[in-house]
């Protein structure tokens, strides 16, 4: 009786939560295996090189049988730009927030700042992508003149708005374990608040932003629906800010469905997402990095 | 003796929630494979056939595939639960790509596709499938309808898509650049306006936008001073856009039933072999004339009005 009922009490808690953190591992790696697999093909079955996947931009592989070519660049350069962009905007105005609203307002960034970064977490993709084409793609052709408003910019601020609360949280988290003790000693040798936030807080928190950084750079990479409403998905290098662009996970929702498993084309689409998958990895590698400078630096 | 308990309980759950997933698929298999039983229970029925208006029909049908086909298919679906409440029918988009490679799988009834298979399966797959026809559908030159241009030329359509004409002046419009918006390169929609209306050119890459669905391209046509695009005629249902004409003839049914207007695909339901059952009626019920007024309602053409005829293309290995 009693070992029943150490078994319910004790092991049954302990096995489901075994046995579901394993599944969550096993999950993940059938998921980079399943994607390394489909990813591949492009390589082994249909005979083309890395190098003109990454390289290259000509890009019309083959619905049915071998003959095509699979060049990404057009869609590689598209989403690094772009993301890349996303990030020089939004990340001022997160660190910014993020030091506002822990070190200058904390009242105010509790009651006010915080609920608001939270609510912009749950927006989804879609709306942001609506508002974008609805309100700034035409705003951008008014004011530019342009016939419209499709563009790298256009993509860039939709996409700095969704990673703002990313970074924005983190960072400030970061700043919020920054230890007292700094902020005492600092002030204790009669440095102004300013001083304080640019000289100890900033400098100490700054691994901890950096993870925010990466993160928001990989959600941004990542990024789908919102994006591809309002890049134009031109199959061109942009010549500027102001041009249209595409990128990768544009081209995998655009043509998944018309295109059946198996054939260059399909094969292709999946070496993207494999090519996603690697650069999130690498995002991850970076976040630890940086966590770890973090740490050696305490 | 605890680490052996807690050892063996592990693997007990584990077990245990293994044989749940493996339960779980297998049931999901069979609801997917339920066709059979299913075209088994109807046929048991004795009349099964759309013939004939009193036998209910029973079982699942699932189908899937072409974007521009769902709508119909759903409308159809709608009519015939209403009249057949045991029967369940699922209707998914997907794309031409994912019907065709859904039903070679058998893992849907149907698959719909804009496109003849033999256009994006290999031989041996679409060698095993069988076309029905159900209706035909005309994609028309849109375009924004403040260029002052309402009929163009094929060859100056040609011109347009290959980046040779880049200004509407040149085709009678007025002094405005053209901006090209494009489906994306797997559409069906695209693939037709390619094959008959451009014969076949590869339109200019580097140039044109495109938009992932009809319902985004119309809206951007419409916003766009300049732009010009393709549209399925069921899309042309008020005038944000601007319907060309090609050579004078406007896009309308009766241009294509009579052939003068050269535009247009069939719409296709693909089954595993040949038709049985269950998705034999809703094929017959949506070729039917019952069903008829609801297909020119939503914007498609008739096959039985049809005096031109197309065949499929050889497959390619």
């Amino acid at each position: 009786m009693s070992k029943i009922e150490k078994f319910r009490k004790e092991y049954l808690g302990r096995s489901f939560v075994t046995v579901m953190g394993l599944f969550i591992i096993f999950l993940t790696l059938a998921i980079g295996a399943f994607l390394f697999y489909k990813g591949v093909a492009t390589f082994t079955v249909h005979g083309h090189s890395v190098g003109e996947f990454l390289f290259s931009a000509d890009w019309a592989p083959a619905d049915i049988g071998e003959g095509g070519t699979v060049g990404a660049a057009y869609f590689i350069v598209g989403s690094i730009l772009i993301s890349t962009l996303a990030l020089v905007i939004a990340t001022p105005f997160s660190v910014a927030t993020a030091l506002f609203m822990t070190e200058i307002s904390p009242n105010l960034g509790k009651k006010l700042l915080q609920p608001a970064v939270e609510i912009f977490v749950g927006i989804p993709s879609v709306v942001y992508g609506w508002v974008g084409l609805t309100v700034l793609v035409p705003f951008i052709a008014r004011v530019f003149s342009l016939p419209y408003g499709y563009s790298v910019l256009a993509g860039s601020i939709v996409l700095s708005v969704m990673i703002f609360p990313t970074i924005t949280s983190v960072s400030a988290d970061a700043i919020r374990n920054v230890p007292i003790e700094y902020t005492e000693a600092s002030y204790g040798l009669g440095s102004t608040r300013w001083q304080l936030i640019r000289k100890i807080i900033f400098p100490a928190a700054l691994p901890g932003i950096l993870t925010g950084v990466v993160l928001g750079l990989a959600r941004a990479f990542g990024e789908a629906l919102a994006v591809a409403m309002v890049i134009g998905k031109t199959q061109a290098f942009p010549s500027g800010l102001l041009s249209p662009a595409t990128n990768l996970t544009a081209a995998i929702t655009a043509d998944m469905g018309n295109t059946t498993e198996g054939s260059e084309w399909n094969d292709a689409l999946w070496t993207m997402a494999l090519l996603l998958l690697l650069i999130s990895f690498l995002f991850i590698v970076l976040i630890r990095l940086a966590g770890k400078i973090g740490e050696d630096k305490r | 003796m605890k680490k052996i308990l807690s050892a063996l309980t592990a693997v007990l759950v584990a077990a245990f929630s293994l044989t749940a997933c493996a339960g779980g698929g297998e049931s999901s298999s069979a609801a997917s494979s339920a066709a059979p039983s299913s075209e088994a229970s109807s046929e048991a029925a004795p009349a099964s056939s759309a013939s004939s208006e009193e036998a209910k029909l029973t079982g699942s049908v699932n189908i899937s595939g072409s974007s521009a086909l769902q709508p119909l298919v759903q409308a159809a679906a709608e009519q015939l639960k209403a009249k057949n409440p045991d029967l369940a029918m699922t209707v998914n988009a997907g794309g031409s790509g994912t019907g065709l490679q859904n039903v070679a799988d058998k893992t849907v009834d149907i698959g719909n596709s804009d496109v003849f298979a033999e256009e994006k399966l290999d031989a041996s797959k679409a060698s095993a499938l069988v076309d029905h026809q159900v209706c035909v559908v005309g994609v028309a030159a849109v375009a924004n309808p403040g260029t002052g241009v309402t009929n163009v030329k094929k060859q100056q359509l040609i011109d347009i898509f290959t980046g040779k004409i880049k200004n509407w002046k040149e085709v009678g419009g007025k002094d405005q650049a053209i901006v090209i918006v494009n489906r994306p390169k797997s559409s069906g929609t695209r693939a037709l306006f390619k094959q008959f209306a451009l014969d076949g050119q590869e339109e200019k890459v580097g140039k044109a936008l495109t938009e992932d669905n009809s319902g985004t391209l119309k809206q951007t046509v419409a916003q766009t001073p300049g732009a010009i695009a393709y549209l399925a005629f069921s899309y042309l249902n008020d005038d944000t856009v601007t319907a060309l004409s090609l050579d004078d003839v406007k896009p309308a049914y009766d241009n294509i039933y009579s052939g003068k207007y050269p535009i247009w695909g069939y719409e296709h339901m693909y089954t595993n072999g040949e038709a049985t059952g269950t998705a034999k009626a809703v094929i017959d019920y949506i070729k039917g004339d019952d069903f008829s007024s609801t297909v020119t309602q939503m914007g498609y053409g008739l096959i039985s009005k049809m005096t031109v005829k197309r065949e499929a293309p050889k497959a390619k290995s």
